[in-house]
C-alpha cells in the first residue's frame, strides 16, 4: 500500500484515504456549450494515459478533502512529489537522482527489473 | 502441422513421445508483410488466424514485446458469458460465445471450454431489478439468462450460504447456463499453432518502438528493436499499452490503463461446480480443472502500468468470498498477479479503423476481454481484410466519443466496474 504525502495535512497517509482525480495542469473549457464536438471529445474523453512520469490531481478524500497535485511514475507508482493546487509544475529533474536519464529515455523500471535488483 | 488426435497420442505413447513437433516456429522477421498485428495475446493471434483462414491473407507477422499469451490473456479469470444489456454488446459477446462452442475442433486444440454456467448473485432489490431487466433484454436478443430463487441458486452451487443471517443475504440470482470458463493459455497456444500452420510469423521479444507513415499519412510499417518492418496494414491489439502505441501514430485514445488483479488458492478436490459473480460485494470465483479456486478482484483506484496492484483490493474480495462461501474460510491463497486493462469511458470496446489510413485498433476491453476473444478476433480480421467493419463491430467505433453514440455498459453492464 502506498503512503502519500498530503501537502495540506503535511503528513504521509495511507493511499486508502486518497482518490486520483484526473490530469493536472489542464485548462478546463469555460464555454462548453459552444465547443465543437472534436474539442469536447478531446477534453472530455481522450486521455494521454502516460506510461512513465505523469502530473495528476489527487484528492485527500477521507482526510482534509482537498485537491492537490502530484508527480507520479505510472510504472513504479512512485510519487516523486506532491504539491498544493495552483502551484506551477515542479522541476522534476531536481527531484530525480542525478544518475537517472531524462524522462522518456530512461529504461523502464519493470517489476522484473526491481525484483532482480532485490536478489 | 501434424493433427492432434487420440491416434496421435497412442502413436506417440508407443514411440516414447519423441515425435511431437513444436507447436509454432520462431522465424526471423521479413522486411515486409501484408499485415502486422501488434500484440500476441488471444485477440491478436486470433486476428491473424482468421485473416489467414477466412480472408486468404497469410503474409502476416504478429509482433509481441514479451512472450506469447503473457499479457492479460494469461492473467485473467477465464470467465465466459454474453449477458450484456445493449443490443450492440449482445451482438459481439454472443458472437464470441457461439464461437467458443466448437473452437477446440476448429483449432484442433483443446481450449477446455466448459459451459458450466455463470451465476450472478442478487443481494438487494436494486440488483434484482437490474438483473431481471438484463434477463428480459437478453431473451429478446436470443441469449439465455434466467432468474433463480435463493434455493435454486444454492441447488446450482451448493457451497453458497443463503441463510437469512448471512452477512450478504441473497434474494436471487441470474444464471446464464451457456456461460462458463476456458483454459486461457490454451486459447493463445491454440490460435498460435493454427495461425503458424497457415504461414503466420509469430515474432516474440520484438517490441514496437515506432509506427512509420508514408508522406500521405498512411501507415508504412513499424520500427522495432529487431529493425524496421514494413506493412500497409497494422492492427494494434495491445490491451493496456494501446495508448502508448497509438501515441506513436499521433492518435490520442479514450483509454485509461488500470491494474486488475486475480489470485488462485491451493488446489483442492472438485467442490465448486460453476462460476459465481457478485457485483455488489465484488467477488468472482470458479474452480479450475487443476483444483485451484480462481478469484477475480477489482481494479485499483488509480491508473498505472505497474502490473501489480494494491493488497487491499484482493483482501477486499477475499472478505466477500469468505462471507458468501464460509466453507472456504481456511483456504490458503497461493498466487496473485496483476494485468493492465484499458478502460473506455463507456466500458465498451473499440474495434475500428482509425484516423490513420491502414491503422486499425482493437482495444478497450477493460476488465472483461477474454470472453470475447474468438468473436473479437473474427470481426477484427474482417475489418482489416476489407478496410471496413463487420456488421457486428460497426457500432464499436472510435468516433462514437465524438458523436455521442456511446454503448454505455458502464452503468448497465452486468459487472461492477
Amino acid at each position: 500500500m502506498l503512503l502519500i504525502y498530503c501537502p495540506y495535512c503535511e503528513e504521509e497517509r495511507s493511499e486508502l484515504e486518497f482518490r486520483q482525480a484526473g490530469d493536472a495542469h489542464i485548462a478546463r473549457p469555460r464555454n462548453m456549450t459552444e465547443m465543437s464536438d472534436a474539442d469536447f471529445e478531446a477534453f472530455f474523453f481522450l486521455r494521454d494515459n502516460v506510461k512513465g512520469l505523469t502530473f495528476e490531481r489527487w484528492r485527500h478524500l477521507n482526510g482534509c478533502g482537498r485537491f492537490f497535485n502530484a508527480a507520479r511514475d505510472t510504472v513504479s507508482d512512485k510519487f516523486l512529489t506532491t504539491y498544493k493546487a495552483g502551484l506551477p509544475r515542479p522541476d522534476i529533474s531536481a527531484l530525480r537522482p542525478a544518475a537517472s536519464s531524462p524522462v522518456g529515455t530512461a529504461p523502464v523500471e519493470t517489476y522484473e527489473a526491481t525484483e532482480a535488483d532485490a536478489k | 502441422m501434424r493433427k492432434y488426435s487420440v491416434f496421435a497420442v497412442a502413436r506417440e505413447a508407443m514411440r516414447g513421445h519423441r515425435g511431437w513437433e513444436a507447436q509454432w516456429t520462431s522465424p526471423e522477421p521479413r522486411k515486409a508483410y501484408d499485415v502486422i498485428i501488434i500484440g500476441a495475446g488471444g485477440h491478436g493471434l486470433g486476428t491473424a488466424y482468421y485473416l489467414a483462414k477466412e480472408h486468404g491473407i497469410t503474409n502476416i507477422a504478429v509482433l509481441e514485446k514479451g512472450w506469447l499469451g503473457g499479457g492479460n490473456t494469461g492473467r485473467n479469470t477465464t470467465i465466459i458469458r454474453s449477458n450484456y444489456l445493449y443490443d450492440e454488446s449482445a451482438g459481439i459477446y454472443d458472437h464470441a460465445l457461439k464461437m467458443w462452442d466448437g473452437l477446440s475442433q476448429d483449432l484442433n486444440y483443446n481450449v477446455m471450454y466448459s459451459a458450466r454456467g455463470v451465476m450472478m448473485l442478487s443481494h438487494n432489490i436494486h440488483d434484482q431489478q437490474v438483473f431481471k431487466r438484463h434477463i428480459h433484454a437478453n431473451r429478446l436478443n436470443g441469449i439465455d439468462n434466467e432468474w433463480l430463487t435463493p434455493e435454486q441458486a444454492q441447488e446450482f452451487c451448493p457451497p453458497l450460504d443463503i441463510s437469512r443471517s448471512a452477512r450478504y443475504p441473497i434474494n436471487g440470482a441470474a444464471l446464464q447456463r451457456r456461460g462458463g470458463t476456458a483454459r486461457h493459455d490454451a486459447v493463445a497456444w491454440g490460435y498460435a499453432r493454427a495461425a503458424a500452420d497457415r504461414g503466420v510469423h509469430i515474432i516474440q521479444n520484438c517490441e514496437v518502438t515506432g509506427i512509420r507513415r508514408n508522406p500521405d499519412g498512411s501507415v508504412a510499417g513499424v520500427d522495432t528493436n529487431r529493425g524496421q518492418i514494413n506493412a500497409k496494414k497494422v492492427g494494434v491489439v495491445a490491451a493496456g499499452h494501446t495508448s502508448v502505441l497509438m501515441e506513436m501514430a499521433g492518435v490520442r485514445m479514450p483509454l485509461v490503463s488500470y491494474p486488475l488483479q486475480a489470485l488462485v488458492s491451493e488446489p483442492v478436490k472438485p467442490i465448486f461446480p460453476c462460476v459465481v459473480m457478485s457485483n455488489t460485494v465484488h467477488a468472482y470465483i470458479s474452480q479450475s480443472d487443476k483444483g485451484e479456486l480462481v478469484i477475480g478482484a477489482g481494479t485499483d483506484q488509480y491508473s498505472s502500468y505497474s502490473q501489480t496492484g494494491g493488497l487491499q483490493i484482493i483482501t477486499h474480495t477475499l472478505d466477500a468470498i469468505c462471507e458468501l462461501f464460509p466453507i472456504f474460510r481456511r483456504m490458503k491463497m497461493m498466487r496473485s498477479w496483476g494485468g493492465i486493462v484499458d478502460v473506455t469511458p463507456d466500458r465498451s470496446p473499440i474495434l475500428a479503423k482509425t484516423p490513420v489510413q491502414g491503422l486499425y485498433v482493437n482495444c478497450g476491453w477493460g476488465t472483461g476481454g477474454f470472453k470475447a476473444t474468438p468473436g473479437s478476433a473474427n470481426v477484427f480480421a474482417h475489418t482489416i481484410a476489407n478496410d471496413a467493419p463487420h456488421k457486428i463491430n460497426a457500432p464499436f467505433t472510435l468516433e462514437r466519443f465524438r458523436s455521442g453514440r456511446l454503448i454505455d455498459e458502464a452503468a448497465a453492464a452486468a459487472v461492477a466496474h
